[in-house]
């Protein structure tokens, strides 16, 4: 059963056209990266997805439209790239806010929300930390923690903004690791954009690549990641490396050699 | 594992209270008479309708408390606390520390309101109803009615809205000087409106401005926790399933209620709006659960003492109260950034 479908999904914002009719079909526990160039529409198709930007053509969540901003918050939860941690604000607090699509606005915290709350701070290695106020954290403990609030809102489907972006190597590998162990145990939708390709071809089962607001290609990250398709449309020369667990993808230095 | 969200402790509620009392029992105590504060806790309960104690004071003493002071604390106490909670709603509500409940034009408006009325002699002079804290909250509301008006053609963002507010603010300030330079007789009078005062004629002021007390604090109570959530941003908070802009304008309506009010009876009292909210984040943390009533109380409290130093302080004349605030709360306020370790914007 698919997941997320769109079908002829667009997006203009201010007037200018970002997406232009993307259909896109995620099944449900699948991990789809979305790579392309800057500016071509990866975070508008994530906030469209979220709702949180308007939109024409049509968006199904597990096979209905679902309009109710709440309703979505409770299958759709979203890391975004950079995330606005409020100062002063504890460990705690800000994974209880994950609750919140369960709770409403004027809720109570119950004990599930609780429960909820402490397994995943378990889960994530940040049971030490709860009370620590998040601004006071380094940049990998960050991560983790925006991850568990997203996780607090037990939705089935993850939408992550470029997740490792502000991470050094070692915590942009223990980030996505995390995410699939949990995507493995959870039966997790994973949707994510990604600008290292080769992490893109690495972690999760799919590749789209948008160009222009359009899927200009969409398989398995060796059918997608030829040094063609990024010369095209990344305006890169880059040379692919085949590695048994996906393509690596290399910068190609311009030829010094003397004449 | 065990985790404990932030919830507003006793102790913090106990601290707020306990600096609620000790003002009001200060506020009706301290005076050209001076009342111990064991006979004002008696007179106290002795004012509360079916309670009765024996304060030991004579009928002039009781009097004194119950009917002179006491209006004047309770007017203190709500002025203070209607513009501190609005403070922190409208900080938390467009999360930005610099905010006032004057950030819409409301302190402005009002000001023209109060001055269109003593320029046109509608005061209580005329024997009449005394027109000039309704005309000021006529022109608050008007001021953020237009800032809103004009934020929402300029885009509805946050930052429009923000803008047109601080336009609105000047273009009625510069009318409220127009009126005020036509008719520069009444310029001692709106001069001394403006610096604000708690005084009252007894209860006719408290009970002016109760009702809107009332809203203003129901409602931020009720949105404590949705300012929280609005915190991570509009786009998050949408993400978490909250619809941020009906949040916003629902504490920002209530909030420019209770201090257009507030301002109505008292005239323009500033900086507590932007003190006590900051000084409570800075002593108990930045959560709305905690700030949101522990700036009623504080600001109560803050406010009672400081109309006591304006009439205590240069006695038998008073000062203006906007003065006191400022001139006591400025320093006060840099002591306790000084000394706190909090990060709270």
């Amino acid at each position: 059963m698919p997941s997320i479908t769109t079908g002829a999904l667009s997006v203009a914002l201010g007037g200018v056209p970002i997406l232009h009719g993307v259909d896109l079909d995620i099944a449900e526990g699948e991990w789809i990266n979305i790579i392309g160039p800057n500016g071509s529409g990866k975070t508008t198709l994530l906030r469209s997805l979220l709702g949180t930007i308007g939109h024409e053509g049509r968006i199904e969540i597990g096979g209905v439209v679902i309009d109710k901003p709440q309703d979505r918050a409770r299958v759709l939860a979203y890391v975004p790239q950079s995330p606005v941690i409020p100062p002063g604000m504890y460990v705690v607090d800000y994974v209880m806010l994950g609750r919140t699509p369960h709770r409403g606005v004027f809720g109570r915290d119950t004990d599930t929300d609780v429960a909820v709350a402490i397994d995943v701070l378990n889960r994530l290695d940040l049971a030490g930390f709860v009370e620590r106020e998040v601004r006071s954290l380094s940049g990998g403990e960050r991560q983790r923690v925006v991850l568990a609030r997203a996780l607090a809102q037990q939705a089935d489907i993850l939408l992550l903004d470029e997740p490792t972006t502000a991470l050094d190597l070692g915590h942009q590998q223990d980030v996505l690791d995390l995410v699939d162990g949990l995507r493995r145990e959870r039966g997790l939708t994973v949707i994510a954009t990604l600008h290292d390709l080769t992490l893109a071809a690495r972690y999760g089962d799919r590749i789209a690549l948008l160009a222009d607001g359009r899927i200009v290609v969409s398989g398995a990250p060796a059918e997608v990641l030829t040094a063609e398709v990024i010369a095209e449309h990344f305006g890169a020369t880059v040379r692919i490396i085949d590695e048994p667990d996906g393509p690596v993808i290399v910068p190609a230095t311009p030829d010094r050699s003397p004449r | 594992m065990t985790i404990e969200p932030t919830r507003l402790r006793a102790s913090a509620l106990g601290a707020g209270f306990a600096a609620l009392v000790v003002a009001v029992v200060a506020g009706l105590g301290v005076g050209p008479v001076g009342i111990a504060p064991r006979a004002v806790l008696y007179a106290l309960v002795d004012a509360v309708p079916g309670l009765s104690a024996d304060s030991g004071l004579s009928s002039i003493h009781e009097a004194i408390v119950q009917e002179v002071r006491l209006p004047r604390v309770v007017l203190g106490l709500l002025v203070g606390a209607t513009l501190s909670v609005s403070g922190a709603a409208y900080q938390g509500a467009f999360r930005n520390p610099l905010v006032d409940p004057y950030l819409l034009g409301v302190a402005a408006g009002a000001g023209l309101g109060a001055t269109i009325a003593i320029t046109q002699n509608l005061g209580d002079g005329a024997g009449l109803v005394d027109l000039v804290p309704l005309s000021a909250f006529a022109g608050a509301l008007f001021a953020v009615v237009l800032s809103y008006g004009a934020g929402y053609i300029g885009g509805r963002s946050t930052a429009s809205l923000v803008l047109a507010g601080v336009a609105v603010a000047s273009f009625l300030t510069a009318c409220q000087t127009y009126v005020l330079q036509a008719n520069s007789d009444a310029f001692r009078e709106v001069y001394s409106w403006i610096l604000g005062r708690v005084a009252t004629s007894g209860w006719s002021e408290p009970m002016l401005l109760l009702p809107y007390f009332v809203v203003a604090v129901a409602v931020m109570l009720r949105y404590r926790r949705a300012l929280d959530i609005l915190a991570v941003g509009d786009e998050e908070a949408q993400a978490l399933g909250i619809d941020p802009r009906r949040v916003r304008i629902h504490v920002v309506v209530a909030a420019s209620l209770g201090a257009a009010a507030a301002v109505s009876v008292s005239g323009l009292i500033g900086f507590v709006g932007i003190i006590v909210p900051h000084v409570v984040r800075l002593v108990f943390g930045t959560s709305y659960r905690v700030l949101i009533p522990l700036s009623i109380l504080f600001g109560g409290a803050f406010m009672v003492l400081a109309d006591l130093a304006a009439r205590t302080l240069v006695e038998p004349a008073e000062l203006p109260i906007g003065v006191v605030t400022a001139f006591l709360g400025a320093p006060f306020f840099v002591v306790v950034l000084r000394t706190s370790r909090r990060e709270v914007w």
